[in-house]
C-alpha cells in the first residue's frame, strides 16, 4: 500500500518537478524576436542630435529606411535614463566611425525619452559619431519589437533583418556582423 | 454545527479574494478621461481595453498591457486604439503583436499543439481534485458503514 502511494505521489510529482527546473533554466527576460530574417520595417524619422562629421545630418532631417537600400544599417535603440547604453555609447560610437565612407550607416533612435534629455546625455558621453532620430510614442521600436534598451538591429542591404543584439553591444560581435553583411553583399568591408 | 462555521469561513475567505482581484484591475491602467466623449470613442474605448487586455507586457511579469501602468505599454495601447480607429479588426491588431513580439505577447496562448497542454493540465488537476475529494468525503461519511474503506487508513 504505501509503494502504491509512494508510485502515485511520484507520478505527480515527477513531471512537476520537472517543468519547474526546465523553467529554471529559461532566462523569463529573453523574448525570441520573430523578425529576423523578415523584411524590415519602413520608418521616417526626424534627426534630433546630429553626430559629428563625417557621419553628421542636419537637426530636424527626415532619415527614410527607404532611402538606405544598398546598405548596411545599423539601428541602435537607447535612452538617456537607461544605464547599459552608457556601457556601449563609446564603442559603438567607435566602430561607426571606422566604417566612415562605407556603405554602413550606423543611426540611433531615442526611446521613451524626449530630445532635450538625449541631447544633454550625449553631451555628458563626449559626443556621438553618428546621428539620433525621435521616434514619437515608440511606434518605431514596437515595429521592432523592442522590448528594452539597449536593443540593436542590423539590417542588410536588401532591407532585411539580418541580426538583433539585445543588451549591450560588443564591438567585436557589431564588426564581425557588420563585415559578413558587407561580405554577403560582395562590398568589401 | 462545525462543518457550518468552516462553510462560512470559506465563503467569506472567497468573496475578499474575489473582490481584491475586481478592485486591482479597475483601478489600473484606466486612462483619465477629461474631454467629453461620444459613444462611438466609449465603444473604441472598450474595444481597445478587450484587446489590450490581452496582449503582454514586453517590460512587466505577468500584467496585460492594459493592467501595466509602464509607458511602453501606454504607447502600445495608443496603437492598438489607432489600429482599431484604423479599422484593423481585434484579430488583426493582435496579429500585428504577435509578428514583431511573437506568440509570447498574447497572456493565453493559442490552443494548438504543445500549448494544449496549458489548458489540459489545470482541466485535469481540478478533475483529480474533485475526485480525491468524493473519495475523502465518501470515506468519512456514510463509505466507513457500508463497506468499511475508512478503516483501511
Amino acid at each position: 500500500m504505501n509503494w502504491r502511494r509512494a508510485g502515485l505521489a511520484a507520478l505527480f510529482a515527477v513531471p512537476v518537478i520537472g517543468l519547474f527546473m526546465y523553467g529554471l533554466k529559461q532566462d523569463p527576460r529573453e523574448i525570441p524576436s520573430p523578425l529576423p530574417g523578415k523584411p524590415a520595417p519602413l520608418f521616417s524619422l526626424a534627426v534630433f542630435a546630429p553626430g559629428q562629421p563625417p557621419l553628421n545630418r542636419p537637426i530636424g532631417d527626415t532619415v527614410r529606411l527607404a532611402d538606405l537600400r544598398g546598405q548596411v544599417v545599423v539601428l541602435n535603440f537607447w535612452a538617456s535614463w537607461c544605464m547599459a547604453c552608457r556601457d556601449e555609447h563609446m564603442s559603438l560610437s567607435e566602430v561607426a566611425r571606422e566604417y566612415a565612407g562605407k556603405r554602413v550607416t550606423f543611426l540611433g533612435s531615442l526611446y521613451q525619452d524626449v530630445s532635450s534629455a538625449g541631447t544633454q546625455w550625449i553631451a555628458q558621453m563626449g559626443g556621438q559619431s553618428y546621428p539620433s532620430v525621435q521616434d514619437p510614442l515608440a511606434r518605431t521600436a514596437i515595429d521592432y519589437g523592442v522590448y528594452g534598451v539597449p536593443e540593436t538591429y542590423f539590417i542588410s542591404v536588401d532591407g532585411r533583418i539580418a541580426h538583433k543584439i539585445t543588451g549591450p553591444a560588443d564591438p567585436n560581435l557589431v564588426r564581425q556582423v557588420v563585415d559578413s553583411l558587407l561580405a554577403a553583399a560582395n562590398i568589401a568591408p | 454545527m462545525r462543518r457550518a462555521w468552516g462553510w462560512a469561513l470559506a465563503v467569506v475567505i472567497v468573496a475578499g479574494v474575489t473582490a481584491r482581484g475586481q478592485q486591482d484591475t479597475s483601478t489600473i491602467g484606466v486612462p483619465t478621461v477629461l474631454t467629453p466623449r461620444s459613444a462611438a470613442d466609449s465603444v473604441l474605448d472598450a474595444r481597445t481595453s478587450a484587446v489590450a487586455s490581452q496582449l503582454r507586457c514586453p517590460v512587466c511579469q505577468g500584467l496585460s498591457i492594459q493592467d501595466s501602468p509602464s509607458e511602453l505599454a501606454q504607447s502600445m495601447r495608443s496603437l492598438v486604439h489607432d489600429q482599431l480607429a484604423a479599422g484593423k479588426t481585434p484579430d488583426e491588431v493582435k496579429a500585428y503583436f504577435v509578428s514583431k513580439y511573437g506568440e509570447w505577447i498574447l497572456l493565453a496562448p493559442k490552443p494548438h499543439g504543445f500549448n494544449l497542454v496549458a489548458y489540459a493540465v489545470p482541466m485535469l488537476v481540478v478533475l483529480g481534485g474533485g475526485c480525491v475529494i468524493v473519495l475523502a468525503v465518501r470515506r468519512w461519511t456514510g463509505g466507513v458503514a457500508h463497506d468499511g474503506v475508512g478503516g483501511a487508513a
